[in-house]
């Protein structure tokens, strides 16, 4: 099974609520597809690193054997590529790597070189095997470390838990594209109800079954409350404001690890999140 | 006009209620929101007026006339976003998937494919004679995010209304729109929160920052949480440094306020008080 944690935006616990559910399953793989910054890794301090590069081909240019003809230039719909004084520039920052400068210079005088974007790293923390993609800074797109990291799990059986990037923008599609579950974390406040809507919008648009869990839950949580009982989403759980967990958090330990009462929310979590997808299942077939 | 972004590497840690704040003190006349994913600017700040809104067109997206399609399949081959999909002999392609680069045109032997321009996103400009405020709402599922924050800088700035400084309140994360965020602008002030993930994202936003020589300066929100990892983003700032102008407690009032759609200088709170310290030292700073 494959659970997608989303936010619609960073700092709502989505890092919190994946890396506690990896925690309480049985070995299972927790994967942070939040390149841009990733902190999954920072909980579990995985053992037995291994990296792996992840690259792009970007042009190069031979100049001997360029003539000069623009049609490169011309075609690049991301101005990539330049000609100054007859002489080929590329820039490799705004480069997509789709290869169509090659395919159409007549005198093949474009070659590619792998570019590194990032890096997979993978390693082990008690049961739980951590896969982690990171962007290196000044990348414009982890798309390709994305792709990278779900092509790895894509006939995995085990308990999968993704740790979505923010937002709802391409990149989060690509992350819940095989999810079979998708779990919404959202803040009983103003912008977190904003926020949760549009990443609601994206799991409909996909049409994948999901539910919410309410972070730093106060007294009053009808902001979410009242949106999820409208809409008929399920509340999968409420993890209470709570000074400890704050701690626990911010001083990169895992709660579930750390405290009973946590290890049994994230227990609880995990079984209900569980039950849902039989009941999609059983509904769907 | 100067220009001060606000930039937290993440999103929570009140990149939007230090932006709110600092737009109130400075009495801003010009404003925008290139958080362009999850837009919450306009959630805290009241509007007056009915705004401006115009579709924003990113990259166009291909698009296979079935009729025509040979089912070559080379198309398919020589994409490298898998972009392109067979379902029961049928080639489509997927608008998600697409980065609009135009191969799968130039390599179909029939002109089946062609690309087209698509809707991604809404551009809302607020104005009056005295104030502008330029925010934008990405289309679900889209990319290009980037341009559409170009964009919204680039309709702040159109319009006269004789501000000295514009305030502008970033996007989360490291990629694209972040980058295209800086670019122009006079200064960068970091948020960042006590936690080991917090200090993680704030030397990846300062790493960015650098390489695109922004200037840079450093806040803390919810100091108090974790003293100790306050103490330990200080001294990263002093080691680089980087100007570390100041702590804003955690403050029950915080949620309170934001939740009535109010700024936490509206009223009357340590988070208010504090958030103004910033906001002088900022200035200080971004002017010498």
């Amino acid at each position: 099974m494959k659970y997608a944690v989303l936010s619609g935006k960073g700092g709502t616990g989505k890092t919190l609520v994946s890396v506690n559910l990896a925690a309480v399953a049985k070995n299972p793989i927790y994967v942070d597809c939040d390149v841009e910054e990733p902190n999954g890794h920072l909980f579990f301090k995985p053992r037995g690193i291994k990296n792996e590069a992840v690259t792009v081909k970007i042009p190069v240019v031979d100049e001997d054997l360029c003539l000069g003809c623009r049609k490169c230039v011309d075609f690049c719909k991301f101005n990539a590529l330049a000609s100054v004084i007859d002489k080929l520039i590329v820039f490799e920052e705004v480069c997509h790597a789709c290869g169509g400068c090659m395919l159409l210079c007549p005198n093949n005088a474009l070659t590619e070189r792998d570019k590194v974007i990032g890096e997979i790293t993978s390693g082990d923390s008690e049961t739980v095997k951590v896969i982690s993609g990171i962007l290196n800074t000044g990348e414009t797109s982890g798309i390709p470390i994305i792709k990278k990291l779900l092509a790895k799990i894509v006939n995995e059986k085990a308990t999968v838990v993704i740790d979505c990037p923010p937002g709802s923008a391409c990149i989060v599609m690509e992350s819940i594209r095989d999810a079979d579950y998708c779990i919404l974390v959202a803040e009983p406040t103003v912008f977190g109800l904003h926020n949760l809507k549009m990443v609601y919008e994206l799991v409909k648009l996909f049409n994948k079954p999901h539910g919410v869990v309410i972070n730093k839950a106060l007294k009053n949580n009808h902001l979410i409350n009242d949106f999820c009982c409208e809409n008929e989403i399920t509340v999968l759980t409420e993890i209470p404001f709570d000074s400890e967990l704050g701690q626990l958090n911010s001083n990169g330990e895992i709660a579930a690890r750390k405290s009973a009462a946590y290890h049994d929310l994230f227990s609880t979590l995990l079984q209900t999140v569980v039950k849902e997808v039989e009941h999609e299942t059983v509904a769907h077939s | 006009m100067k220009q001060l972004l606000i930039l937290s590497g993440k999103g929570g840690t009140g990149k939007t209620t230090v932006a709110s704040a600092f737009i109130k003190l400075a009495q801003a006349k010009a404003y925008a929101d290139c958080d362009v994913d999850a837009p919450n600017l306009q959630l805290v700040l009241e509007q007056s007026g009915q705004p401006e809104s115009n579709d924003f067109f990113g990259m166009p997206k291909a698009e296979i006339n079935t009729m025509l399609c040979a089912k070559c399949d080379r198309c398919r081959e020589h994409c490298r976003f898998d972009a392109v999909s067979v379902i029961d002999d049928v080639y489509s392609i997927d608008p998600f998937a697409c980065e609009g680069c135009g191969v799968c045109e130039i390599v179909c032997p029939v002109r089946a494919i062609t690309l087209k321009p698509l809707v991604s996103g809404e551009l809302v400009l607020y104005k009056s004679e005295t104030v502008v405020f330029s925010t934008a709402q990405l289309k679900m599922g889209s990319g290009t995010s980037g341009m559409l924050v170009t964009e919204v800088k680039k309709e702040m700035k159109a319009v006269d209304v004789g501000a000295d400084l514009a305030i502008i309140d970033g996007s989360p994360g490291i990629g694209c729109p972040v980058i295209a965020s800086i670019s122009g602008v006079d200064m960068v002030l970091i948020v960042a929160e006590p936690s080991v993930s917090g200090i993680s994202d704030m030397e990846r936003i300062i790493k960015t920052a650098k390489i695109f020589h922004a200037k840079i300066a450093v806040c803390v929100n919810k100091y108090d949480t974790n003293l100790e990892k306050t103490r330990a983003i200080r001294d990263y700032c002093q080691q680089h440094e980087i100007p570390y102008i100041g702590e804003i407690p955690y403050d029950e009032k915080v949620v309170k306020t934001v939740n009535e759609g109010l700024t936490i200088v509206d009223v009357f709170c340590d988070a208010g008080s504090a958030v103004q310290e910033v906001f002088n030292r900022t200035m200080k700073e971004m002017n010498p």
